[in-house]
C-alpha cells in the first residue's frame, strides 16, 4: 500500500534473548518487519508471544545485563542502525525520534513530580525552547490530547488524575516532540471500555493530525480493527502472518490467526447461545519449543510435515501476505461458492 | 501545611495520655517503695517513704498529678539517690547524648546514602558486589567488638605506643562534667565523643547501606524509571532525580525511626565510654532503682518518640505529594 515511500523504520532478523536461570532463551526470534511514514502496525499476538519484547528492543529499553539482542540484527531508523548503536545515540532517538507509551498508565508516571515537569523533561533533552515557551508548548500538548483545564492540570500530580487522563498525559509526554515513530505498548488494556474507545478516537485522530507512525501492539483484535493499517501476528516469539487489517480479517490464512478471530465475542446474530470459541491447549514453553512448527500442539490441520519441519515466513501466492505455515488456509475460502469462516470485523 | 502539623499534634495527644497511663501502671506493678528499700526494711519505714512520695494515694490523682507536672514542665521531684531533681538529671544527661547521636546520625546517613548509591547505580557489577560484601562482613560483627577495638586501636595503643592522645579511651573519673556543654566544646568533643561516633557509624553503616541499596532498587524496576528512559533521559538524571526522591520515603522513615533510639542514647556506648548520656543515667537508675527519674525519664522519651513521629508525618508530606493535605 505504501510501495513507493521508503520504511521508516525496518527491522531486520530481530533475534533478542534474555538470560535466566536455565540458560538464554530466545524471546523474540527473527523477527522482521517494515513500518512506512504515517502508517500504523499492529502487532498481535498472546501473552508472552514477544510483542512487548520486540517494541522495547526496537527502544533498546531492555536490561543491558539481562538481554542481548543477536549481532545479526539489524533496526534501521532511516539510514542509523539502533540495533547496536550506542547509549549516546539511543538517548538522541528516544523521546525525540521514536517515543513509547505504555500499558500501566497508573504507574507509568513518576508519582512524585507535577505532570508538567514530567512532560518538560522531554522538551529540555530534545528541543532547544526556553522555559516560557515549554510552558505554552505543554499546555498546548494538553489540550491537544484533550484535557479539560490545562493551564491548571500542569501542576497537578499524577494520583489527581483518573487512568484515562494519565494515558492522555503520556500520549501528550510522548508527542510532545514531534517523534515519527510512536509505540504504544497495550495503551488501553489497563483502561475501562469507554475510556478505551475514547483513547483510540484521540490515536486516530493524533495520527492524523502529525502525520506519526505508530506501532500498536495489543492481543484486542477489535483494537487492530479500528486503528490499523497492517497486522503483523506473532506466536512464541515468531511472526506467523503479516497482511492488511482487512486481509487479516477477511481471509486469515495462518490457522493460529483465524483461530483468534473466531474467539472474538459478537453481539447478537446467528452466534448467539453458542459458547465462545477457545484455542486449546497453552503457547510453548520458550525453554521446549518443539522441533516444527510452534503452533502445532494447538492446530486443527496438523500434519506430520508440520512435526518434522518449522515452516518459513513466506507469501503463499499472495504477495503482501506472507505466513509461517505449511498447509495455509485458501485466500478466499469458498465452500459451494459461499465463503467459510466469516469473521466479521467487530 | 500548618494546619495538617497541628491536626498531627492533636492527633498525638490522646496516644501521649494513653503511653502514660501504661508506663506509670507498669511501674506500680510490684512495690516500686519496697523494692528501694530493700529486704531488711520495716513496714513502717515503707509506709513513711510510700506517704512522702505520695504513692499511697489514689492511682488517678497520681496520674492527674504526673500529667499536669508534664504539660507545666515541672520536673523539680528529687531522684531518690543522689538529691538532684530530675529536671537538672535531664539537663545535664540531654546534651552529651545529643553530642555523640547527632553527629552519628548525620553522617552515616550520609555515607550509608552515597554509598548504597553507587551499589545500586552499579548494581550486579563489581562494585556493587565488593561494597555488599563489606556491609555484610560489617554487620555480622558484633557491637562489642567495634567497641573494644576501637578503644584499643583508636585510642589506647597510640597513646602508649606514639605519645598520641588524640581520643581519650573513655571519660576519665577525674575530668569535670558538671557543664552540660561541656562535651559540645569543639576540642572536648574530638577528645572524648569522637572516637564513639567513628564506632557508631561503623556499626550501623553495615545494615542501613544494605537497607537504602535494596529501597534504591526496588524504586529502579518501577515503570516510572522505564518511562523516564524512553524520554531520552540520561542514567545519571534517572538515578539521582527520578529514582531518588521516591526513594527518600522508606529511607526518611527509617532514619526517623531510628532518630529516637539514638536521643535516648547509644546505652552501650554510653557505658563504654563512660558518657553520662540520658542512656547512661537511666540504666544507672533502673539498677539503683530510683523511681522518679525512672518515670521522667520514660516519660520524655515517649514525648520525644511522638515528636520524631509527627516529623516523619511532615517529612512525607514534604516529598511525597499524594500525602500532602489530605
Amino acid at each position: 500500500m505504501t510501495n513507493s515511500t521508503p520504511p521508516i523504520l525496518s527491522v531486520r532478523n530481530l533475534t533478542t534473548s534474555f538470560r535466566t536461570e536455565r540458560g538464554w532463551i530466545t524471546a523474540v526470534d527473527d523477527v522482521s518487519f517494515d513500518l512506512a511514514p504515517g502508517e500504523t502496525l499492529g502487532i498481535v499476538g498472546e501473552s508472552g508471544c514477544g510483542k512487548t519484547v520486540t517494541s522495547k528492543s526496537v527502544m533498546r529499553l531492555l536490561p543491558e545485563h539481562l538481554s542481548r539482542i543477536d549481532a545479526r540484527s539489524r533496526i534501521f531508523f532511516r539510514e542509523t542502525n539502533l540495533a547496536h548503536a550506542p547509549e549516546k545515540v539511543m538517548r538522541t532517538i528516544r523521546g525525540k525520534r521514536i517515543a513509547m507509551i505504555f500499558q500501566e498508565p497508573m504507574t507509568s508516571l513518576n508519582p512524585v513530580f507535577r505532570i508538567g515537569w514530567q512532560i518538560e523533561e522531554a522538551l529540555r533533552y530534545h528541543t532547544e525552547l526556553n522555559s516560557h515557551e515549554r510552558r505554552d508548548r505543554i499546555v498546548e500538548m494538553l489540550r491537544l490530547v484533550e484535557i479539560p483545564n490545562p493551564e491548571k492540570r500542569i501542576d497537578e500530580y499524577p494520583h489527581q488524575l483518573s487512568g484515562g487522563m494519565r494515558q492522555r498525559v503520556m500520549i501528550a509526554m510522548a508527542l510532545c516532540c514531534e517523534p515519527d515513530v510512536l509505540i504504544a505498548d497495550e495503551p488501553t488494556t489497563a483502561l475501562d471500555v469507554t475510556i478505551q474507545a475514547q483513547i483510540l478516537a484521540l490515536m486516530n485522530q493524533l495520527k492524523e493530525k502529525l502525520g506519526t507512525a505508530i506501532i500498536l501492539i495489543t492481543h484486542n483484535l477489535g483494537v487492530v480493527a479500528q486503528v490499523c493499517d497492517r497486522v503483523m501476528v506473532m506466536y512464541a516469539g515468531r511472526a506467523v502472518e503479516s497482511a492488511s487489517v482487512a486481509e487479516i480479517f477477511h481471509h486469515p490464512r495462518h490457522p493460529y490467526t483465524s483461530a483468534l478471530l473466531a474467539s472474538i465475542p459478537k453481539a447478537g446474530g446467528k452466534h448467539k447461545g453458542q459458547r465462545l470459541h477457545a484455542i486449546p491447549g497453552i503457547v510453548p514453553s520458550l525453554f521446549e519449543l518443539p522441533k516444527g512448527c510452534r503452533f502445532q500442539d494447538r492446530c486443527d490441520y496438523k500434519q506430520q510435515r508440520c512435526v518434522d519441519e518449522e515452516p518459513d515466513l513466506i507469501p503463499h501466492d499472495i504477495e503482501d501476505h506472507p505466513v509461517r505455515c505449511h498447509f495455509p488456509l485458501p485466500a478466499k475460502p469458498t465452500v459451494n461458492g459461499r465463503p467459510i469462516r466469516p469473521h466479521p470485523v467487530p | 501545611m500548618w494546619a495538617y502539623i497541628l491536626r498531627k499534634l492533636l492527633y498525638n495527644i490522646p496516644v501521649y495520655l494513653g503511653i502514660i497511663l501504661v508506663m506509670m501502671l507498669a511501674l506500680r506493678v510490684s512495690d516500686p517503695v519496697a523494692a528501694y528499700l530493700g529486704k531488711n526494711a520495716t513496714q513502717q519505714e515503707i509506709n513513711v517513704k510510700r506517704t512522702e512520695m505520695g504513692l499511697d494515694r489514689p492511682f488517678i490523682v497520681q496520674y492527674a498529678t504526673f500529667v499536669g507536672q508534664i504539660v507545666t514542665f515541672d520536673f523539680s521531684e528529687q531522684g531518690w539517690n543522689n538529691k538532684t531533681s530530675v529536671g537538672k538529671q535531664l539537663a545535664s544527661s540531654i546534651p552529651p547524648s545529643l553530642a555523640i547521636t547527632v553527629p552519628s546520625l548525620v553522617t552515616s546517613a550520609l555515607i550509608s546514602m552515597t554509598v548504597a548509591l553507587i551499589a545500586a547505580f552499579y548494581r550486579g557489577r563489581f562494585p556493587d558486589k565488593f561494597l555488599m560484601f563489606i556491609s555484610v562482613l560489617g554487620m555480622s560483627i558484633s557491637f562489642l567488638v567495634y567497641v573494644i577495638l576501637g578503644q584499643y586501636w583508636g585510642a589506647f595503643l597510640p597513646q602508649q605506643r606514639l605519645n598520641t592522645d588524640v581520643f581519650a579511651v573513655a571519660v576519665s573519673a577525674g575530668a569535670d562534667v558538671s557543664d552540660p556543654w561541656f562535651f559540645l566544646r569543639p576540642n572536648k568533643w574530638v577528645y572524648y565523643c569522637m572516637l564513639p561516633v567513628i564506632i557508631n557509624v561503623i556499626v550501623t553503616m553495615g545494615y542501613d547501606t544494605r537497607y537504602y541499596r535494596a529501597v534504591m532498587v526496588e524504586e529502579t524496576n518501577r515503570d516510572y524509571i522505564v518511562t523516564a528512559r524512553a524520554k531520552g533521559a540520561t542514567r545519571r538524571k534517572i538515578m539521582f532525580v527520578h529514582m531518588l526522591k521516591n526513594a527518600m520515603i522508606p529511607i526518611i522513615t527509617h532514619l526517623m525511626i531510628t532518630l529516637p533510639f539514638l536521643i535516648a542514647g547509644s546505652v552501650v556506648l554510653e557505658m563504654y565510654f563512660l558518657i553520662p548520656g540520658m542512656g547512661r543515667t537511666l540504666i544507672n537508675a533502673i539498677v539503683n532503682k530510683d523511681f522518679p527519674v525512672i518515670q521522667g525519664f520514660t516519660a520524655v522519651l515517649a514525648a520525644i518518640f511522638i515528636v520524631s513521629n509527627i516529623l516523619t508525618d511532615v517529612l512525607y508530606a514534604l516529598v511525597d505529594p499524594r500525602v500532602r493535605l489530605s
